[in-house]
């Protein structure tokens, strides 16, 4: 077995770490200058992947392309907000997506969300710049997620792309909704246990 | 602060998945403005987010898209009178004075920033309550209650999901102490009898599913004090 230490001490280059290690770049380029060329690339990685859960979670072409255009407009945006101790850029760019969709389908508001961002930016003097623990971070949760059952994955899946609730989810795969739920708690659990092993 | 009782991993998923409605959302970020702890962990629930995010199969954006972006966002920096980029113009102010106060920052465009300021009313021997109005299209329940000390809440089961944030002072049950920015996050099948500890009174923010099924005997007879 496997253990978190291990991993991260695997000298095989990883491209699902190396991607993020370059987002991070990338962000930060677009943060601290307004740099069009690594937004450009950030857009072309991200924009159709935005898209797509968009549409996975049941708009029309056209709503999922403006959407996303708003998205990618708010990344633009918030650039220079964007903490790599919190997590990781693709990780950043879903909570975007994740609160514009919120505010658009649900009928509700993505405010309570907000106020925790904009009390966690008031209360970020200034963030670490310890790569060595974010590659670190990066190489967990890829490794995590690498690991997941399939009947984890497509729970998780059904619930952050899909946009389905947790019932809608035990309906759809007619499941009691102690399992779904149980599902969600060993995916995060997984994640969680790895991550705490580096924090 | 030191708390003891947080999240259910189940509720971090949902709530980094954007499953929960605005009820149990605003009582979530509620505690997350409360708990460190509970901070991290639901940045770490949002991986999962990212994660599939990443693995998502990717659908071909408008051919012009970039473009339109580009030009929407030199507009916006043309409107700006001092030409400043739109991206360092957002609405965020840089320090929010809106901490302070004893309410958790979620809570305060309901209810201001003190605790003292609420408007209570009375609704059972030693209860009061506040109800906090999220419109009707939110089906779940927000309030606050204010539990006098030494008070014994009659023992009740859930009909649905029910969170309780404890904002000042504290109770206790057969699951331990809750103080303040204590959440217990119950499973809906579960009973418990909380008493407010001596010394002050317990004012918590409870979220409920509304009663959408026939239930029990006790809950029956306790709906009308506390309206669960
Ligand atoms: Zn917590």
């Amino acid at each position: 077995m496997r253990t978190a230490l291990k991993l991260v001490n695997n000298n095989e280059p990883n491209p699902a770490i190396e991607l993020a290690k370059h987002h991070r770049q990338l962000i930060a380029r677009v943060g601290s200058s307004q740099d069009r060329a690594a937004f450009q690339a950030l857009f072309e990685h991200f924009a159709p992947r935005i898209k797509a859960m968009m549409l996975k979670g049941g708009m029309g072409v056209m709503q999922a392309e403006d959407l996303m255009q708003d998205v990618m407009m708010t990344v633009w945006r918030k650039s220079s907000q964007f903490s790599p101790d919190r997590g990781t850029v693709s990780a950043w760019i879903f909570t975007i997506a994740r609160n514009a969709r919120i505010d658009l389908m649900r009928k509700a508001s993505s405010r309570p969300y907000d106020d925790v961002y904009e009390m966690e930016i008031a209360a970020d003097d200034k963030s670490s710049d310890d790569e060595v623990l974010q590659s670190q971070r990066e190489e967990c949760i890829s490794a995590a997620l690498q690991d997941l059952p399939k009947d984890q994955r497509e729970v998780i899946q059904l619930a952050f792309v899909a946009d389905l609730s947790q019932s809608e989810i035990a309906k759809k795969l007619s499941l009691p909704i102690g399992t779904v739920k149980s599902r969600m708690r060993l995916a995060y659990g997984k994640l969680k246990g790895k991550l705490e092993a580096v924090r | 602060m030191k708390l003891t009782h947080h999240l259910d991993d189940a509720t971090l998923v949902r709530y980094a998945a954007g499953d929960l409605d605005e009820a149990f959302a605003v009582i979530v970020s509620s505690h997350l403005a409360m708990c460190e702890q509970c901070r991290k962990a639901s940045h770490d629930a949002e991986e999962l987010g990212g994660q599939m995010l990443e693995a998502a199969e990717e659908t071909a954006v408008n051919e012009d898209a970039f473009a339109k972006l580009m030009a929407a966002i030199d507009e916006q920096n043309q409107a700006n009178v001092d030409g400043v980029d739109a991206q360092n113009v957002h609405q965020f102010p840089k320090k929010r004075a809106a901490i302070s106060g004893d309410v958790p920052m979620p809570l305060q465009r309901f209810l201001g920033s003190q605790i003292a300021d609420i408007e209570w009313k009375k609704v059972a021997p030693g209860i009061s309550k506040h109800d906090i109005d999220l419109g009707k299209d939110v089906p779940s329940s927000l309030y606050l209650l204010n539990i006098a000390e030494g008070q014994a809440v009659p023992e009740h089961g859930h009909g649905g999901m029910e969170m309780t944030l404890i904002l000042s002072g504290a109770y206790t049950d057969r699951f331990g102490r809750f103080g303040p920015g204590d959440i217990a996050d119950l499973d809906e099948h579960v009973e418990h009898q909380p008493i407010v500890e001596a010394g002050a009174p317990c004012i918590c923010l409870v979220a409920t599913e509304k009663p959408t099924k026939f239930k029990g005997l006790v809950e029956r007879i306790l709906q009308p004090i506390i309206g669960i």
